[in-house]
């Protein structure tokens, strides 16, 4: 009725409720980084294991809402096993799914079922929430230590 | 679902201090739809809508007597001098100032205290020294001393909150010390509603030769505020969170403590005479209103104050009162939902968090059903990481909100527990 349902697509409040690679043990991560979002207080520390320009393994902790939560679920879910070329060139789909106007640039097949969150563009103040995970990961995978922020 | 029936029929508060429904009709903004849906405004901690009077009086100026003050000898400036010095009068009767000269006008209730920590901070405290404030804060009421502190290196101590939310004054008794030089409290916290002793906290700095400043944002809307009752030393509020303009803040401080306080910015408005060598300052109030002032918000800020005097603080405190109740009952008939701020003595403001919704998402939902309501840390991350959240949804009201408002705001909220079901 209102935008919200498309928003709150059910695979979106399942990767909410059960976010994957959650707070899980990771041993031999070598990239990690630290992001958050002032504005709503969101934040995520993503770690990741990078063997061989090949994303091995990833896993986060933090609190966030449900986009900014389901946004980097899926992320980690998708990435893994990919190579750190592949996983830029997600990352700038995604993002040009997320913010530009027309995203007739965006290749829908590299998304899959990313391209759910583009039910996010119709709340514009939402779409921090859905790039924050993916603005960590590109910290983390460019092994900037330090925090970043999506103010 | 209304679960407090009583109040909505037997003994209708809506007419019973005052017509809600006619005030409503002086506020514009109230009257208009949002995605298509009538709008229910619940931000008012943040900012409160304007009346229509309000509106008229910053046009008005516009129109009719634009010019700068206290400088023209032409009769636009005449004019404009005599509205804005006329509303510092008006607001010296509003919180009971012994004279005209405590009210000085600044830009926010931020820049109030900012005032106080930089001119007085500078002149008053020292190395060792200690400042106390609380858990409960808003950030302008922290940063401003904590940079002070930095500089002068003088100490911050913070009163702790117990789980209501309110202030734990025995603590408050052990942390003054002789080496208390200042308490920085708010009247009114913005994130729980709690209203705080100040008097109490007043006379107990005072008999520690102590003086203390209040921060009032929350309160000057909400309930009568009497400073020489009171005894504070400063007193800061702001215009916009009282149905007047943006861009204009007060600080009310005793004339003694402000005669002795060096300037807080030069330029011009603010001194006497000007050489290379030396400047004389200008006399209270006007040596801490350098710069042309917000004129127009100050003019508009007026008419906030009639309006209010019009339908009378008692009232508002009253009416907003049983709104408090009626709306807390009914957000606890939903059982998924937790307050945060249950403090005994407590304003119309609600901030809560609904299991399993992140108030952000709730934020929302709630915009999409035309409720308009803050999710955040509301500017006291402090306050926030003591209740353990990093947010919540927070609900205030103001005279102009009905219980309809509330019934809205319960029913956008089940409407989100829905589509997290």
């Amino acid at each position: 009725m209102d935008g919200l349902r498309e928003l709150y697509e059910e695979i979106i409040l399942d990767h909410n409720r059960n976010p994957r690679n959650f707070n899980k043990k990771q041993d031999d991560t070598n990239h990690s980084a630290h992001g958050h979002n002032p504005l709503c207080g969101d934040e995520f520390t993503l770690h990741l294991t990078i063997e061989d320009n090949t994303i091995t393994d990833i896993g986060f902790e933090g609190t966030g809402c449900a986009i900014s939560t389901a946004s980097t679920s899926m992320m980690t879910e998708i990435l893994i096993g990919k190579s750190t070329q592949e996983a830029n060139v997600i990352f700038q789909n995604i993002h040009q799914l997320l913010t530009d106007e027309d995203d007739l640039e965006v290749d829908q097949s590299v998304l899959g079922k990313l391209t759910i969150l583009s039910g996010v563009k119709e709340f514009p103040m939402r779409v921090k929430c859905a790039t924050l995970g993916w603005h960590i990961m590109q910290a983390a995978m460019n092994n900037k230590q330090s925090t970043i922020s999506t103010e | 679902m209304n679960s407090n029936l009583a109040l909505k029929t037997n003994d209708n508060i809506e007419t019973k201090y005052f017509d809600v429904q006619q005030v409503r009709k002086d506020f514009p903004a109230l009257d208009q739809r949002v995605y298509d849906i009538p709008l229910v405004y619940l931000d008012n901690a943040a900012t409160t809508q304007k009346p229509q009077c309000v509106i008229d009086l910053i046009s008005h100026f516009y129109a009719h007597s634009n010019s700068n003050v206290h400088r023209g000898v032409h009769k636009l400036s005449e004019r404009a001098t005599n509205s804005y010095e006329g509303v510092r009068t008006k607001l010296k009767t509003f919180i009971n100032a012994k004279q005209d000269n405590e009210i000085i006008f600044v830009r926010s209730a931020t820049e109030a205290i900012n005032l106080v920590a930089s001119s007085y901070g500078k002149k008053y405290i020292k190395e060792g020294d200690e400042i106390i404030i609380s858990q409960m804060e808003h950030h302008a009421n922290i940063v401003p001393w904590q940079i002070l502190c930095r500089q002068s290196g003088a100490i911050l101590k913070v009163i702790p909150i117990n789980h209501a939310g309110e202030l734990k004054i025995e603590e408050f008794d052990k942390l003054l010390s002789p080496k208390t030089k200042l308490v920085a409290i708010t009247h009114i916290s913005n994130a729980l509603g709690t209203i705080n002793p100040i008097k109490e906290i007043i006379e107990k700095s005072h008999a520690n030769n102590t003086p203390v400043l209040i921060d009032g944002a929350q309160a000057s809307p909400h309930t009568q505020i009497d400073v020489q009752q009171l005894d504070c030393d400063f007193y800061t509020f702001s215009s916009h969170k009282m149905y007047g303009p943006s861009g204009v803040g007060i600080l009310y401080g005793k004339e003694a403590i402000l005669e002795d306080m060096p300037p807080y910015q030069g330029g011009g408005d603010m001194i006497l005479q000007v050489t290379f060598e030396e400047t004389q300052y200008n006399k209270l109030p006007y040596k801490f209103e350098a710069g042309t002032p917000n004129i127009e918000g100050v003019i508009g800020l007026g008419g906030a104050i009639d309006y209010l005097n019009k339908i009378g603080l008692e009232n508002i405190k009253n009416y907003e009162h049983d709104l408090l109740t009626y709306a807390t009952d009914a957000l606890l008939d939903q059982k998924d939902i937790k307050i945060i701020g249950t403090a005994k003595n407590k304003t119309a403001v609600i901030s809560f968090q609904v299991e399993g919704i992140h108030p952000h998402d709730m934020g929302t939902i709630l915009d999409k059903q035309g409720v308009a309501i803050r999710a955040g840390h509301h500017c006291a991350m402090p306050t926030m990481r003591f209740f353990q959240v990093p947010a919540t949804t927070r609900a205030s009201f103001s005279f102009y909100n009905t219980l309809d408002d509330a019934d809205r705001l319960i029913d956008a909220i089940i409407h989100a527990k829905e589509i997290f079901k």
